[in-house]
């Protein structure tokens, strides 16, 4: 028996793509990613139109998918993420249907439900033996983790893995099992390293980043939860790794070992690791060099599937028995609901990822962002779109002040009891418009371009599209 | 209570909006230094209308204008002394002619603004040989002087000598200004370690100001204001202690005693005072007993 087929158009053929069926992409190999292309390339040159793209993020390397959007190839797309590049386009109106917006909980939720079935996922894979055992810790397109790709391989009606390094059978250690796969394709590259992974990830030298960074590291201390077993996720940002070294600081001299790291996982959780803060790391995605090469490494490191992650209807997920998780913000209601998905004129960039999985799990979800961002203020008394429920989130950390939902009012007594300075949202909202003054509300159009789905699966909220002669 | 001052450049807007949030009991926009000529006039206007419109409650403002022998401190004060700042800092003063002619110049304009006069205050920097020879005259020179500030980068330039990390070249003007400035009766602040990478550093040079009786320090990184708030600000041992001189002195004037022992030493007025000045400080920090 051999699964390798010599090209993907064959691999397609094979797997018996159709008009109107969906396809699956996992992001692992992000900006450097070729073979969401390749494959769309393919399936529009065999003439096959109306197919529905289920992605767990889209980057700007995926722009070309707005012309197979414009020539009916695709006519559907799902994704957790959307960077700007082909966010714009969306937001203009070029897709008829709205984009489906998931989490990357939701997202293998509905995929292993059967309410997002998949006819082909095509599974693109750093390193894979010809019968379809895969990886990505190894190969010259590495990524680490494949956590995003777990739901797709198990549940698609067919699985093609797509890989620029073929080893021979079996390969040890590896992700995904040739069970779950149907054909295998050698190619010559399936990305570009350099837009796979950061080489290294840096902490802010930004002075009010690191104000925030402080501020943030002496909440998680003030609130009771920095003990031994102690368990953390934070973003690649700035800011939250500026958190997580003060964090580690704190940390190492009260000598508290937590339980777990998770999430996209750095290289600074990979020190944190290494300097005992953690017993285990929980990857999901690698975001750099030094964090593949620890999952590879490391026994303490361990790769976990999207539904591990955050999946709500699991039995359980980690991000259930998280504590403490620092997130992002565009934008920041004073009802505390948070905006992950559209810019300050309303057009898509981004997407909730794993933001709503995290802060409905953890303990304490924090919010560090900055009062304004160039001339608009974060603080806002409605998001433009709800990406994560205000009732989720329980404190902001700005440079000019902590706001605490007022949910969580024994929280806000911790803070103010260590002396933090802890601030009304509505305040913080005028002290910031102080400086800023008031923007004007972002104008969007009267047509859905995309819809919001909460991870529980009901429409959180809609994006409309932003009408050609706006900025 | 001023235990740190940051510089923050009066051209830099973004700095300049966020001067509040970076921790510093003070912050001192530079017109001097940080600004070419050709952009005093536009970090001017800026510093004033930061001053306006921005909320710097629980953070003291200081200015630092040109030197009196420049074209631009006479038009600098005509802007900032509106805004009230708390202090402005006069560089390169070297005499007591130098307070005085500043003092004057600002006189005038708290009248003509119809301002009380000594509403804003005046904090020579002592940063030329001549200004350290002249320290306790200029300390004393006028009741708006509030503090003296030593400048070690354009002193050490004067004093023909390099400027080192650990300092010994200027060991004599940090001295000779804290006893003028004691002697004067006003607060002494010491130079900015220049070094923004090196957090030990900081601490060191940091330490070292307090041990010779500075009342605080200057910095040019928002990096090295939180250790400096650390090192003078009182620890909870010193607040512990001052607590307890006070109870021992109360004790002894409940007993018509004129002295007391604590710990096996005798309890005198200088000791009372300086208890006094770290509860006060610890009040102010929140680090206070209540019934204090």
């Amino acid at each position: 028996m051999s699964k390798l087929v010599k090209s993907i158009r064959e691999a397609i053929e094979l797997a018996g793509l159709k008009d109107g069926m969906t396809v699956s992409f996992h992001h692992h190999l992000r900006n450097g990613d070729f073979v969401l292309n390749m494959v769309m390339e393919q399936v529009a040159a065999l003439g096959i139109k109306d197919i529905n793209v289920n992605a767990s993020s889209l980057f700007d390397a995926h722009t070309p998918l707005q012309t197979h959007i414009e020539n009916h190839v695709v006519t559907g797309i799902s994704a957790d993420y959307i960077s700007s590049g082909l966010g714009r386009a969306i937001s203009r109106g070029i897709m008829e249907n709205p984009v489906q917006f998931r989490t990357h909980g939701g997202r293998p939720s509905d995929i292993c439900q059967g309410k997002t079935p998949i006819d082909v996922a095509f599974i693109a894979a750093p390193t894979s033996d010809p019968m379809g055992n895969c990886s990505g810790k190894y190969g010259k397109s590495a990524c680490g983790s494949l956590g995003y790709a777990y739901a797709d391989a198990m549940y698609a009606k067919k699985v093609v893995v797509i890989t620029d390094n073929l080893v021979e059978y079996p390969l040890q250690d590896w992700s995904i099992s040739e069970n779950y796969v149907d054909y295998v394709v050698q190619v010559d590259a399936i990305g570009d390293p350099k837009g796979i992974v950061s080489g290294t990830t840096r902490i802010t030298r930004d002075p009010v980043g690191l104000v925030m960074a402080k501020h943030a590291a002496k909440v998680i201390e003030a609130s009771g939860l920095l003990k031994d077993g102690f368990s953390f996720q934070t973003g690649a940002g700035g800011a939250s790794l500026a958190a997580a070294k003060f964090l580690k600081d704190i940390m190492l001299e009260k000598n508290i070992q937590g339980s777990f790291g998770l999430g996209g996982i750095t290289g600074y959780m990979v020190d944190m690791l290494r300097a005992g803060c953690f017993r285990r790391l929980m990857d999901v995605q690698c975001f750099d060099l030094t964090a593949v090469e620890s999952l590879r490494e490391d026994p303490r490191h361990q790769e976990i599937s999207a539904m591990h992650y955050a999946s709500p209807t699991s039995r359980s997920a980690v991000v259930d028995s998280l504590d403490v998780v620092i997130l992002g913000a565009t934008q920041i209601d004073t009802d505390f609901n948070v905006n992950v998905h559209t810019d300050s004129y309303g057009y898509i960039m981004g997407g909730s990822g794993g933001h709503s999985d995290t802060a409905a799990g953890a303990k304490l979800s924090m919010i560090i962002a900055p009062m304004f961002r160039a001339r608009l203020p974060i603080v806002t008394d409605r998001v433009t779109c709800i990406s994560t429920p205000g009732e989720d989130i329980d404190v902001l950390v700005t440079q000019g002040g902590i706001a605490v939902n007022p949910r969580r009012q024994e929280l806000a007594y911790c803070l103010k009891d260590a002396g933090l300075p802890v601030i009304d949202i509505h305040e913080l909202k005028e002290k910031t418009e102080a400086i800023t003054g008031k923007p004007q509300p972002v104008r969007c159009g009267d047509r859905v371009v995309a819809q919001v789905i909460s991870r529980y699966g009901d429409v959180l909220d809609n994006i409309y599209n932003i009408p050609e002669g706006t900025k | 209570m001023r235990r740190s001052m940051l510089f923050l450049p009066g051209n830099n807007p973004n700095l300049l909006i966020n001067g509040n949030c970076l921790g510093a009991d003070a912050v001192i926009f530079d017109l001097e230094d940080a600004v070419s000529p050709t952009e005093k006039d536009a970090a001017r206007i800026l510093v004033r209308n930061t001053m306006r419109y921005l909320d710097f409650r629980g953070c003291e403002t200081i200015v630092r204008i040109n030197s009196i022998d420049t074209a631009y401190w006479q038009e600098d004060l005509d802007t900032i002394l509106p805004c009230k700042p708390n202090l402005i800092l006069l560089p390169k003063t070297c005499s007591a002619a130098d307070v005085l002619a500043a003092d004057e110049y600002m006189t005038q304009l708290e009248e003509k603004l119809g301002m009380e006069q000594n509403t804003v205050g005046l904090m020579p920097l002592i940063e030329t040989a001549l200004g350290v020879e002249n320290s306790f005259r200029i300390a004393s020179a006028s009741k708006r002087v509030k503090a003296l500030f030593l400048g070690a980068e354009d002193l050490t330039a004067d004093l023909q000598c390099k400027r080192t990390k650990e300092g010994r070249e200027i060991e004599y003007a940090r001295t000779r200004l804290v006893v003028a400035a004691r002697a004067a009766g006003v607060d002494v602040y010491d130079t900015p370690f220049t070094d923004v990478n090196d957090d030990e550093g900081i601490r060191v040079d940091a330490n070292l100001a307090k041990a010779l009786g500075f009342t605080g320090k200057a910095s040019i990184s928002p990096r090295h204001v939180e250790v400096i708030n650390e090192v003078f600000s009182p620890t909870e041992k010193e607040v512990d202690y001052a607590y307890e001189v006070m109870e021992a002195i109360a004790l002894a004037k409940a007993q018509g005693k004129g002295a007391i022992a604590l710990h096996g030493k005798m309890i005198d007025a200088p000791i009372v005072a300086r208890a006094q000045r770290t509860i006060d400080m610890a009040v102010a920090l929140g680090m206070g007993r209540e019934e204090a």
